[in-house]
């Protein structure tokens, strides 16, 4: 992945995990898409940037109407049971050869490392599992890793804050990928921005059960994601906006975050000019 | 095993005491600061990624290897160093350890006591139960002694003053030491120095704790910074050690990748300024050391968690504390929040054992599973999994037959277990999700704007006009 920038010594105060190694098969024909339950009811127009962008690339994306959650509420909640069920039924869905293409670290985080501990205990299911491990990619990760994907810019020059998903740094190692991609984009300046990979504080069930401590957590978020100077603010994962967005919304502030797909697609849509090749 | 459940103790008020620790603006600042800097001590220990891995996975095994023979190790620890005229005894709670030290306080007749720096023995509330029987136990470590002196609790493993700033500490000595008011950092050490250094000779019995207990040779390793260690373990007449059962491990060999990831990811130095090797009390020709040395092991919960082959991984810890420098939450509420002896992540996951989960339970959920614990921890403790687990515990029914983890279901709740299996009927269930989701866009007016605390800091999301469902179905056609 020599192709990925490598972060700047003072970006993270976390040393960023060691390269993966995994290794990336050829762009198929077919992938399947799972949305996840956030994206579904809160950022549907994310989802649908998603598929454009596969589309773009000549991928042939699925939609199993019949998918819903990941299993992960429940499962971060303690309620292992209730997150096994669930996760049954995606495995049946996504079965086959074909990627499974996530808008979201910690929904991919699910199925390539969680469903292992879910279905420990279950020899014959742990061969879907490990498929469907195998054949899950974060979006960005699969844009820039799978489809090779090579971004034209169409959009005026403007500084972009990224907040990569503690999932997607700790459990994705797919934090950098999104800096790849914007770099592609030649109006685009990357701002770093402080305490980059501090949790922004949402957590599921976390932001739910200790408002205050995720309150405090989000509300610096925020300003660190203004201190930097950036004029818009991009991420992979709807969780993380939802908490980043509502706070920055009862702040009064006019900032906003958006799905990194989105501003892909935005900035490189034949309206803006462009597109790819 | 008497049951301690019978009469719960009054559960941890986390929840209050994290609000109270975020109103306070100057703790926020102190916590934030020391974290970033100890943040950047340790990222310039570990320059290079690919060292660092396999040193924690080098850790990790040498950790894994002696809690797999915890038993035995501890047993040869204790023939070995009976052997080398160290007195070992065994206790299974705090009550017992205490009574153990305050015996052999009272064969001696000893009045005070120099303590250098000791998580086991805060544990133990030792100060508290010696002083309840007259004997006056003065720490020596100086974090230890400025907390001592506010009638403080630790708020770090490692440093626990760390809560502090210079100029509240300038005011403490003003005002308990009857000295000028200087915001001096050296003078104010040197201040602590002097009034310490009196005490150590007029200690009956030094009292310290154990970083690593060597079985094949006997040993006890205590590593410092200040001398305060060397000294309270030197020069009264009487040594005592306590330590955790988990401390142990098998040679000298285990203790040096150990001993270079606990510095390095604690204060961020490649080695303290003190190794002391305890093995035997002070020999005939020799000049110095105690005459008698007693070594402590504390259960305390601990063989809970090494019953269970999952849980066990909690013992890896090796007390740096960098899942608690490195922790957003810890960042924010600092130690004292916790109400516990072991803050931050590291007190989530062992405390449950040692205080069983009714007092404990909202501490596995005081997590945002960031992972960064996890992720600087020199042995891989894999934390966000054990609290995972923990919470699971929690909120499973209580059991009618008795069950390893103390306080299992501590959280559990009809009304939750029923909302959880509702969820899992919907999201089972691919017509009724679609219609829920559905009628929830549909519905998205009538989103209330307030849901109780989570929009004190963040308008209440708003579901979207229609669903992905719908829309991927429009653009893809039905699948
Ligand atoms: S859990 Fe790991 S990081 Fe935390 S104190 Fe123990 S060894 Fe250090």
């Amino acid at each position: 992945m020599s192709h990925l920038p490598s972060a700047p010594a003072n970006a993270t105060r976390v040393a960023p995990p060691l390269e993966s190694g995994r290794a990336y098969p050829a762009k198929p024909a077919d992938v399947y898409l799972f949305g996840t339950c956030v994206v579904d009811v809160f950022f549907p127009g994310a989802g649908m940037d998603a598929i454009r962008l596969l589309e773009r690339e000549g991928v042939r994306v699925h939609f199993p109407q019949a998918q819903s959650c990941c299993g992960q509420p429940a499962y971060t909640s303690g309620y292992t049971d209730e997150a096994r069920e669930v996760a049954r039924a995606q495995l049946a869905l996504f079965a086959g050869e074909w990627p499974v293409v996530v808008p979201s670290g910690s929904c991919a985080g699910m199925f390539r490392h969680h469903y292992f501990e879910l279905f420990k205990d279950e020899p014959e299911t742990l061969e879907q599992v490990e498929s469907l491990a195998e054949r899950t990619f974060e979006l960005a990760e699969f844009l820039l890793e799978v489809c090779k994907v090579r971004l034209e810019d169409g959009g005026a020059p403007v500084k972009v804050a990224l907040h990569t998903s503690c999932s997607a740094r700790r459990e994705m190692n797919t934090h950098l990928h999104g800096r790849a991609l914007l770099a592609q984009l030649a109006g685009v300046e990357r701002v770093d921005h402080d305490h980059e990979s501090e949790c922004c504080g949402f957590g599921g069930s976390f932001s739910v059960r200790m408002p205050d401590i995720s309150g405090a957590m989000v509300r610096d978020k925020t300003a660190a994601l203004k201190g930097s100077g950036a004029a818009e603010v991009v991420s992979a994962d709807c969780g993380c906006l939802l908490n980043i967005n509502g706070c920055f919304e009862k702040q009064g502030d006019a900032l906003r975050g958006e799905h990194l797909a989105s501003f892909l697609l935005r900035r490189t849509s034949s309206a803006a000019q462009g597109g790819t090749k | 095993m008497s049951n301690p459940a019978q009469t719960p103790a009054q559960p941890i008020t986390f929840k209050r005491n994290a609000r109270e620790a975020l109103a306070d603006p100057q703790l926020r600042r102190n916590f934030r600061g020391a974290m970033d800097f100890l943040m950047d001590k340790r990222r310039s220990q570990f320059p290079d990624g690919d060292e660092l891995e396999r040193l924690r996975a080098f850790g990790n095994r040498v950790r894994a290897r002696a809690l797999s023979k915890l038993p035995e190790l501890l047993e040869r620890l204790d023939a070995n160093l009976s052997r080398n005229g160290v007195r070992v005894h065994w206790a299974e709670t705090v009550e017992e350890a205490n009574a153990i030290v305050h015996g052999i306080v009272e064969r001696h007749a000893a009045k005070k006591i120099i303590k250098g720096k000791s998580m086991v023995s805060e544990e133990m509330e030792m100060n508290h139960y010696l002083g309840d029987r007259g004997v006056d136990c003065l720490e020596s470590d100086m974090g230890e002694f400025i907390v001592q002196l506010r009638e403080e609790k630790p708020a770090h493993i490692i440093m626990p003053a760390i809560h502090l700033n210079a100029g509240q500490v300038a005011q403490l000595f003003h005002d308990k030491l009857d000295v000028d008011y200087t915001e001096d950092v050296d003078r104010l050490i040197q201040i602590g120095r002097e009034t310490l250094r009196r005490k150590f000779f007029e200690a009956d019995i030094g009292v310290s704790g154990v970083n690593f207990a060597i079985a094949e040779t006997g040993t006890l390793l205590l590593v410092e910074n200040e001398g305060n260690g060397r000294m309270s373990t030197t020069v009264p007449p009487v040594h005592i050690a306590v330590t955790g059962i988990e401390k142990v491990v098998e040679n000298l060999r285990d203790v040096i990748p150990l001993l270079s990831l606990l510095t390095r990811s604690a204060t961020g130095q490649a080695i303290t300024t003190y190794v002391n090797m305890i093995s035997s009390p002070r020999k005939a020709d020799e000049l110095d050391g105690p005459q008698e040395v007693h070594l402590v092991l504390l259960d305390n919960g601990r063989s809970q968690a090494f019953a269970d082959g999952e849980l066990r991984q909690t013992l890896n810890c090796i007390r740096c504390g960098a899942c608690m420098n490195h922790c957003p939450v810890y960042t924010r509420i600092g130690g004292h929040a916790y109400g516990t002896v072991y803050p931050g992540p590291i007190g989530k996951i062992i405390t449950p054992h040692m205080l069983g989960l009714e007092t404990t339970r909202d501490l596995p959920t005081a997590s945002s599973m960031c992972g960064a614990c996890g992720e600087v921890c020199p042995v891989k403790i894999p934390i966000p999994s054990l609290l995972r687990r923990l919470r699971e515990e929690a909120v499973r029914p209580p059991a009618a037959e008795p069950h390893h983890m103390r306080g299992q279901g501590a959280k559990y709740s009809k009304k939750e277990t029923m909302i959880w299996k509702a969820w899992r009927k919907l999201n089972t269930s691919p017509g009724l999700y679609r219609a829920a989701m559905y009628a929830g866009t549909r519905l998205r007016g009538l989103m209330p704007a307030n849901i109780g605390p989570w929009t004190e800091h963040r308008s209440a999301p708003k579901p979207a006009a229609r669903t992905l469902h719908e829309l991927a179905r429009e653009h893809l056609g039905d699948q």
